[in-house]
């Protein structure tokens, strides 16, 4: 009677989908909540870069040496050549005056030529003056800061010699790639966690607490049956939750990591990608639900089912921390029997252009074993009086 | 009579936990809920467990229920034993106590329809016994609201409901009237002796003497998890009011320990 099965489920899907709000929370919140914020905080940093830029910033310059007076007069500033003290100073304190002042010492020229650095004449310095908060200040001191950087150095490094000229060799894609590989494993999975912590706990551990898994056991049902139909249904729902939540990632992610030119965040992937990606979400999935529910059935209740999960999150999310320590997808057979750290590492090799099939099979295959066993862990739980019963 | 239900040196040990031991001043750390039990009941006749709180009646009922395993011996219901084919059992008993919650969530047709179906009830006839049910509870009121929703009579009404819906041949109830105002224990305890005029099988605890009295065509006295007696109510009473005769009893098991 496997029909009993799909009769769990279907109950599960009602219990969800009926429920409106938990639907919301679980489902349409986490991916709607992670655009919003992502998309928020990629327009926010954008602002930071552009705000100010067409303001034009007052330069006041104490004793101009002559060989720079050329450099550091821009179309964006305007040079006062002038003599200042604490009073001006102070006036910066005001981040509405754009305003940045720079003293150089008398004679900054002939010091300059008379220094000896393996001598132990004064080393000449500069003050500038300047409120960070202030965009247009900054980006000033900034461009002041460079032009003294570079000040008597004979050559300068990659500055483009004609228009698209680029120094970097890998392509624009495959940099792309590289970031989506050590950052997307891990927040899937750690989206995928917790949408099977929203709904694992209180559709276990929660049955138990409010006494109505004691009337499902009194049913004819076989009690694999019922363990079998709360892992599907929870990897379906949690799948979803899941989905939603990368659906949010990937459409605000590239606004975020606004890296400017040379970086190309679009999805370049195939169909082929995109299908090893699905299989190991769900490997993922199927694992993750088994055994949170089969802590969930260990807990007296919902609560006690959070305490006990918090640990085991904290190993997945460490797990997915990996890629971004190591250089090189791992290619033993072994390495893919891991569950969760499989997940992560077939994940990061699809993402970054170097998906083998030996990795997707065997992770989905050695998912599938375990959580046949854990399913049948659970089983071997519903039939414990002590574990079903206790209080 | 035909002998539908047959429990045989039916045993169970709980283990204490050390903080219960000191409370009954007991180096065992094993407590015996339920001692060799022996009784049988037969089709068409109501049969009572009777005993104080703690006796091992609802340890007895959840064994025949299969919710628990018994440490040693055996009960055969109608055929399929508890320890062997607990499946075959649970598709022959409706059991009811208040311990068995429905989801708050759902709707009492929802529930009707999902727990038919886990029984593997055919459609027509899960919607017949459902009109016919609803209609004898006054359930069909209050068909669609949610059993958050429902009164606590409702809620109980619709528990003895759901657990019935395969139409089962014996009916476990453990206390059928406890926590119920009278007009709904009249409901439930008319119906008990309805379904035993259909033929039907029926175990019940209960340490309520009248209701012995009033349902039950034989019974069994339990205490401290062993049967002291058991018979049809003539034969148990002797003569006497049950309530005396069980204290009669009661003082015969416990007198020479206080």
């Amino acid at each position: 009677m496997k029909s009993n099965t799909w009769t769990i489920i279907k109950k599960e899907f009602a219990r969800f989908f009926g429920d409106r709000q938990l639907l919301f929370t679980t489902v349409i919140m986490p991916g709607l909540l992670i655009y919003i914020i992502y998309s928020l905080m990629g327009s926010g940093i954008q602002s930071m870069v552009t705000e100010g830029q067409d303001e034009r910033v007052t330069l006041g310059v104490e004793n101009m040496p002559a060989s720079l007076a050329p450099l550091i007069m821009t179309p964006d500033n305007e040079v006062v050549p002038m003599t200042f003290g604490e009073k001006e100073i102070a006036m910066l304190a005001d981040k509405d005056v754009n305003m940045v002042l720079v003293r150089f010492p008398e004679g900054f020229d002939e010091q300059v030529a008379a220094y000896d650095p393996q001598g132990d004449g004064v080393v000449p310095n500069v003050e500038v003056y300047y409120n960070s908060t202030n965009n247009a200040a900054m980006r000033e001191y900034m461009k002041i800061n460079g032009v003294l950087g570079n000040y008597a150095r004979p050559f300068t490094v990659n500055v483009p010699q004609n228009e698209g000229q680029r120094f970097d060799q890998a392509s624009e894609e495959s940099i792309g790639a590289m970031i989506w590989g050590k950052i997307l494993p891990m927040l899937i999975m750690m989206m995928l966690f917790s949408g099977v912590m929203a709904i694992a706990p209180s559709s276990i551990a929660g049955e138990k607490e409010r006494g109505t898994i004691a009337t499902l056991l009194v049913t004819p049902m076989k009690r694999n049956e019922l363990a079998l139909g709360k892992v599907v249904s929870l990897s379906c729902i949690a799948l979803l939750s899941g989905l939603s939540s990368f659906v949010g990632i990937a459409l605000s992610l590239p606004k975020m990591v606004a890296m400017g030119d040379g970086v190309d965040l679009g999805f370049h992937y195939t169909t082929a990608d995109y299908f090893a990606l699905l299989l190991v979400i769900l490997a993922s999935v199927l694992i993750m639900s088994s055994a949170v529910s089969l802590l969930s059935a260990l807990a007296k209740d919902v609560k006690n089912a959070g305490t006990m999960v918090t640990p085991f999150m904290l190993v997945v999310m460490l797990a997915g921390l990996l890629p971004m320590m190591q250089s090189e997808v791992p290619t033993g057979v072994v390495t893919y029997l891991i569950p969760f750290y499989n997940s992560i590492e077939v994940m990061t090799a699809v993402f970054s252009h170097e998906l083998a099939w030996m990795p997707v099979v065997v992770t989905l295959a050695s998912n599938v074993v375990y959580t046949g066993i854990a399913v049948w862990g659970l089983t071997r739980m519903f039939n414990s009086e002590k574990i079903m019963f206790a209080r | 009579m035909e002998e539908i239900l047959k429990v045989e040196g039916l045993s169970k040990t709980f283990t204490l936990s050390r903080k219960q031991q000191k409370i009954e001043r007991s180096a065992a750390r094993k407590k015996v809920a339920v001692d060799n039990l022996s009784f049988s009941a037969y089709k068409g006749e109501i049969f009572g467990l009777l005993g104080p709180n703690g006796a091992g009646k609802t340890t007895t009922l959840r064994m025949l229920s299969t919710l628990i395993k018994p440490d040693s011996g055996d009960a055969v219901l109608g055929g399929s034993s508890v320890v062997h084919q607990p499946e075959e059992v649970r598709a022959k008993i409706g059991f009811l106590t208040s311990e068995l919650k429905l989801e708050d969530f759902f709707t009492p047709n929802y529930l009707f329809d999902f727990f038919s179906e886990l029984h593997g009830v055919e459609e027509s006839k899960r919607e017949e016994r459902k009109k016919e049910m609803f209609v004898r509870f006054g359930i069909d009121k209050f068909a669609e609201v949610k059993v958050a929703n429902l009164s606590t009579g409702m809620k109980q009404k619709l528990s003895l409901v759901i657990s019935l819906v395969h139409d089962p041949e014996v009916i476990i109830f453990d206390e059928p009237t406890n926590g119920l105002d009278v007009l709904t224990a009249r409901t439930v305890t008319d119906y008990l002796q309805e379904l035993r005029a259909e033929g039907k099988t029926i175990i019940l605890s209960t340490h309520i003497f009248s209701l012995v009295e009033r349902l039950c065509d034989r019974v069994g006295i339990i205490i401290d998890g062993r049967l002291i007696a058991c018979g049809s109510l003539g034969e148990v009473c002797n003569g006497m009011s049950i309530e005396d005769r069980f204290f009669e009893m009661y003082k015969e098991v416990k007198g020479g320990e206080e």
